[in-house]
């Protein structure tokens, strides 16, 4: 079988994506993954109310955590120089108003750009929204950070979606284990591939139609 | 000058009446006014309005921490934007209280937040673009402007808010540390009746005007936690300590050991 992306190779893709100077928002799972591979000058935001936080506290130092400083997956960060922290109005209009990349996780995500990562459809109390609504609607970026396929593998880039939405027509950017594909007006375009898949076999595990980039390459670190 | 500070909890949520709506901070465990939530449980008011950012079971005893929803029994609704996380269960403890009656209001933070701020501004409601389109739309009015949705939301103007601060001079004037500020401003702001529970309680003066985050113009009662009660830098850290040891927690509180 060949091979598909750990998690780190992908939140090392996600990582290039941000450059000096921006500040984003990393959500709940695999997008908190990221912090470790930006390069300088990434601010991150965490939606209690702090801009700028340090690196997350690591399980084998357990006895540095502090309950103050929980970053926006509810993980033990630390202070950190210019970390500035406020209320929550401030925090969403920061989210709301573009100022901030947004890198969420996903169960599903529409050739449209529909986004589905809140509630697996067991009901309003299947879910969990926080600010996940306000993040995909109001970012100035929406990048989805997820596998491309379920554990049984089914497709999550799919026609519509079938899971409650979190959004619609929010996503700019999805990478996956195999693939890096931009949300487009004319539809999904598939940009990158993990190394040794060919675009006809990502195609098969992707239920959306896929624009093949004329600029298609193998994902680069 | 008044006197705002109250020499327990049970005293500061003494008339605090069967059907009060009271929005209470909580973060998962951090900046919850864990002494008001104690003291209202002791007390056993009934049909409870909660508003609440988060809203998640207790798995640890609760004589180490406790969470707005050790008041379940005691409610009738619940409006928070997370009922249950998805490693505990999700939604699973709701569900026999939903059998017997309890109402529960999902509701996106950012849009919460918002209505608090409509509610403590005497907003009539706001139109807000974030719902449009998902299972948030149902009953709500929506409205077009300038060639985009919006769905409307009414304001939340509790008649109590329970709120934990850093510190609080005798005015009521408030400093938050870190991230505990959230949404307690805008709580503080809405609500009929603010009551604190501060880690100290200073005299007037010694909190810099400029540092001041919530005027005590918005908090009218304040109770300082003592040694022994919730919220303490030992019980955090005691805390911890517990949840460390329920591996899936653990892997949800701390960072990836990163190999040099």
């Amino acid at each position: 079988m060949k091979q598909r992306l750990d998690e780190d190779t992908m939140a090392m893709r996600v990582a290039k994506e941000l450059k000096d100077g921006d500040c984003a928002n990393l959500g709940f799972g695999l997008p908190t993954l990221c912090a470790l591979y930006v390069p300088e000058g990434i601010r991150f935001e965490a939606e209690a109310g702090i801009l700028g936080y340090g690196p997350l506290v690591q399980a084998n130092e357990v006895e540095k955590a502090d309950w103050h400083y929980i970053d926006a997956s509810g993980r033990f960060t630390r202070p950190a120089p210019g970390m500035a922290c406020f209320d929550v109005i401030d925090s969403f209009i920061m989210i709301r108003s573009g100022r901030l990349i947004s890198i969420m996780g996903g169960f599903q995500v529409s050739e449209k750009g529909d986004l589905a990562n809140w509630n697996t459809g067991s009901g309003m109390l299947g879910g969990t929204i926080g600010g996940a609504m306000d993040l995909a609607v109001g970012a100035k970026r929406v990048i989805i950070m997820m596998q491309h396929t379920t554990k049984d593998g089914k497709p999550k880039i799919v026609k519509k979606c079938t899971y409650p939405l979190t959004a619609k027509e929010s996503v700019d950017l999805v990478v996956t284990d195999l693939a890096v594909i931009e949300v487009t007006k004319k539809g999904l375009v598939l940009k990158e591939t993990a190394p040794g898949w060919t675009a006809k076999e990502i195609q098969t595990l992707t239920e959306a139609r896929l624009i093949i980039s004329k600029d298609l390459k193998e994902i680069e670190l | 000058m008044i006197n705002k500070v109250f020499s327990s909890f049970d005293e500061a949520v003494a008339d605090i009446p069967n059907g009060a709506s009271i929005a209470i901070e909580c973060w998962g465990y951090p900046a919850t006014p864990q002494n008001l939530i104690a003291a209202l449980k002791r007390k056993g008011t009934k049909k409870l309005t909660v508003i609440t950012h988060t809203f998640i079971p207790m798995v640890w005893p609760e004589e180490d921490a406790i969470l707005p929803s050790a008041l379940l029994p005691q409610m009738k609704k619940l409006i928070t934007s997370i009922a249950g996380i998805m490693g505990l269960g999700a939604g699973a403890f709701l569900q026999e209280y939903v059998e017997k009656g309890l109402v529960v209001e999902i509701v996106g933070h950012g849009t919460l937040a918002a209505r608090l701020y409509a509610g403590a501004a005497g907003l009539g409601g706001i139109y807000d673009p974030i719902g449009i389109g998902t299972l948030l739309e149902e009953g709500k009015e929506k409205r077009v402007i300038k060639g985009k949705e919006y769905l409307f939301q009414e304001p939340i103007k509790p008649d109590y808010a329970f709120i934990t601060a850093h510190r609080a001079d005798k005015l009521g004037n408030l400093v938050f540390k870190g991230g505990y500020r959230g949404d307690q401003p805008m709580m503080a702001m809405a609500a009929k009746t603010t009551i604190v529970e501060a880690d100290k309680i200073v005299e007037v003066g010694e909190i810099e005007p400029e540092h001041v985050v919530t005027p005590g113009a918005f908090v009218d009662r304040i109770v300082e936690i003592p040694k022994d009660g919730y919220g303490t830098p030992e019980k955090g850290a005691k805390l911890i300590e517990l949840l460390t040891q329920i591996g899936s927690v653990r892997d949800l509180l701390f960072g990836k050991v990163v190999q040099k």
